[in-house]
C-alpha cells in the first residue's frame, strides 16, 4: 500500500554552465508514494517558492515516457532505480521512508549543465542532423506486400526506433560514449529498405560528428543498455561497428 | 586515416592487437604445458626460440603488439576521462549485467604489465637477452645455467613460494582481463548480435579459465615437484 513518506533530497544546484555547482539538502515531509518523482520535485519547488527561494530547474515535458526530455541521475542511476522507465514514469513508491535521495544532472563533456539539473543535449540533435534521416521523400505508405521485409528485421528496426534520445546512455557510460544512441539511430534505418541506400554514408557522418562533439570511446561495459529506459540492446552497437568498418573498407 | 582518427578505428586497433596477444597466450601456454610432460622437449623449444633471427623477429612483432595495445589503452582511457567531464557523480551504482572487469580493464591491464616486467627480468633477460649480448651461460642461484636451459629456470623460480603466489595473482588479473577482453574485441569488430552476445561471453569465460588454469597448473606442478 502507498503511504506518505518523509524524505531528504540532495539536489545538485548550479547557477550556470560556467559556475561551480554544489549539493543542497532539502527535507520533504508527507510525500505520497503514489506521486511521481517529478511531482515530488514540483512539491519541492512549491515549497522553495513559498520560502522565497529559487526553485530547482529540471527538464520535463510529456510525462508519459516518450518525449525523452526528462533526465536526472537518481541514486547512481540515470532515470532512477526502476528499470526500463524514464524519470517521469518513476514513482515515489520505489523509495523508503527516511531515505536520502541524491539527484544529479547527466554528467558528460558532451552534455554541459545549463542550470541545476538541466543539461544541454543539443549534441544529440547535431548527430541526427549529420545523417540520421532519409534524404528523399519515400512517398506515402506502400502496399504491405509490395516490399517484403523479414519479420526479424522489422522487429529489430522497431526496437532500435524505440530510442527517445534522452541521453541516459552517455550519462551512464563511464567513458561518456554516445554509441548506444548513435547505433540505435543508424540501425533503425539501416535495417529497412528506405534507409539502407544511405547506410554507409550515414554511419560515417554520424560517427564523425559524434567524435567531433567529444563523446568518449565505447569499451562495451553494457552500462548503457542496463540503464536505457527503452532497453535498446548493445547488439545495435555491433551493427554500427559493422556498418562503419565495412563502409570505410569500401572507400 | 579513419583507423587512427575515428573512435571505432582506434577501438579496432585495440581489438585486433588484443586478439593477437590472445593468440600469443595460447602459444605460450602450449609451450609451458610441454615442460610438464618433458623438460627436454621444453628445452628444445627454448633453444629453437633462443636468439635465432626468426625468434628475434617474432619477439619484435610481439613487442609491437604489446606496445600498440598498451599505447592505445592509455590514449583511449585519457580521451574517455575527458569525455566524462570535470564533475564526477557523487553516487555511483554498477547496474546488473555490468561486469566488474569491464569497468576496470585499464587497472587490470596495468597489473598484467607489471607482472610482465617481473617475468621478463626473471626469464627473458637471462635467456634471449643474455644470448643477444653474447653470453651462453648465466649465474642463477649460485649455479651456471645455459641460456637455453628453460626447464632449469622454471624449476629454480617456481621452487620459491613467493614467486609462485605472485604468478598466481598475475593469472587471476589476466583471467578478469580476458573474460571481458575476448568478447569485447569481437563486439568491436562487429561480429555480434543478440544471440551471439551470450555465446561469446560464455566462450570468453571458458577461454579465460583454460588459459589461467593452464598457466596455474604448470606453475603449481613445478612448485610441488620442487618439494619432492
Amino acid at each position: 500500500m502507498d503511504k506518505d513518506i518523509n524524505i531528504t533530497v540532495k539536489v545538485w544546484r548550479q547557477k550556470g554552465p560556467k559556475e561551480k555547482g554544489r549539493f543542497e539538502t532539502y527535507k520533504l515531509d508527507n510525500v505520497s508514494q503514489g506521486s511521481s518523482f517529478l511531482e515530488m520535485l514540483d512539491i519541492l519547488n512549491e515549497k522553495l517558492i513559498s520560502e522565497g527561494k529559487v526553485p530547482v530547474a529540471f527538464d520535463h515535458d510529456c510525462r508519459e515516457g516518450i518525449c525523452g526530455m526528462c533526465s536526472l541521475y537518481i541514486n547512481g542511476h540515470p532515470h532512477g532505480p526502476d528499470s526500463a522507465v524514464t524519470t517521469c514514469q518513476l514513482h515515489m513508491r520505489k523509495f523508503k521512508d527516511g531515505e536520502t535521495i541524491t539527484v544529479e544532472p547527466w554528467r558528460s563533456a558532451g552534455f554541459p549543465v545549463i542550470r541545476d539539473l538541466m543539461v544541454d543535449r543539443y549534441a544529440y540533435d547535431k548527430i541526427i542532423q549529420a545523417g540520421g534521416f532519409v534524404s528523399v521523400n519515400t512517398g506515402g505508405i506502400p502496399d504491405a506486400n509490395s516490399t517484403p521485409i523479414p519479420k526479424k528485421n522489422a522487429d529489430l528496426a522497431m526496437d532500435a526506433a524505440a530510442c527517445i534520445g534522452c541521453g541516459a546512455c552517455a550519462a551512464a557510460c563511464k567513458n561518456g560514449s554516445a554509441m548506444l544512441f548513435v547505433s540505435a539511430k543508424v540501425s533503425q534505418l539501416a535495417l529497412l529498405p528506405q534507409g539502407k541506400v544511405e547506410a554507409a554514408r550515414r554511419a560515417k557522418a554520424m560517427i564523425a560528428k559524434m567524435d567531433e562533439l567529444g563523446f568518449g570511446n565505447c569499451t562495451n561495459t553494457r552500462a548503457c543498455e542496463a540503464e536505457c529506459p527503452k532497453e535498446v540492446s548493445i547488439s545495435n552497437i555491433a551493427r554500427l561497428n559493422r556498418e562503419f568498418i565495412s563502409a570505410k573498407l569500401q572507400d | 586515416m579513419w583507423l587512427l582518427n575515428s573512435s571505432i578505428g582506434k577501438k579496432l586497433i585495440m581489438s585486433i592487437s588484443g586478439l593477437f596477444l590472445i593468440l600469443f597466450l595460447l602459444f605460450h601456454l602450449t609451450m609451458n604445458v610441454a615442460a610438464v610432460f618433458s623438460e627436454e622437449a621444453y628445452n628444445v623449444i627454448c633453444s629453437f626460440l633462443g636468439s635465432n633471427w626468426y625468434a628475434v623477429a617474432g619477439t619484435g612483432v610481439l613487442a609491437a603488439g604489446f606496445l600498440i595495445h598498451i599505447g592505445y589503452s592509455i590514449l583511449l582511457t585519457l580521451e574517455n576521462r575527458k569525455a566524462r567531464g570535470n564533475d564526477r557523480y557523487a553516487v555511483n551504482a554498477r547496474p546488473k549485467n555490468v561486469e566488474w572487469a569491464s569497468q576496470n580493464m585499464f587497472v587490470l591491464g596495468l597489473i598484467v604489465v607489471c607482472f610482465i616486467v617481473l617475468h621478463f627480468s626473471q626469464f627473458w633477460y637471462h635467456m634471449m637477452f643474455a644470448e643477444l649480448i653474447g653470453h651462453h651461460e648465466v649465474e642463477l642461484g649460485g649455479q651456471a645455467i645455459g641460456t637455453t636451459d628453460g626447464a632449469a629456470f622454471i624449476k629454480y623460480y617456481f621452487s620459491n613460494i613467493v614467486v609462485v603466489i605472485l604468478y598466481l595473482v598475475w593469472y587471476v588479473a589476466l583471467w578478469f582481463h580476458l573474460t571481458h577482453g575476448f568478447w569485447s574485441a569481437l563486439q568491436t569488430i562487429g561480429w555480434n548480435n543478440t544471440i551471439w552476445l551470450n555465446r561469446w561471453k560464455i566462450i570468453a569465460n571458458i577461454f579465460a579459465t583454460v588459459i589461467a588454469l593452464g598457466f596455474a597448473f604448470v606453475t603449481i606442478f613445478f612448485y610441488l615437484k620442487s618439494l619432492c
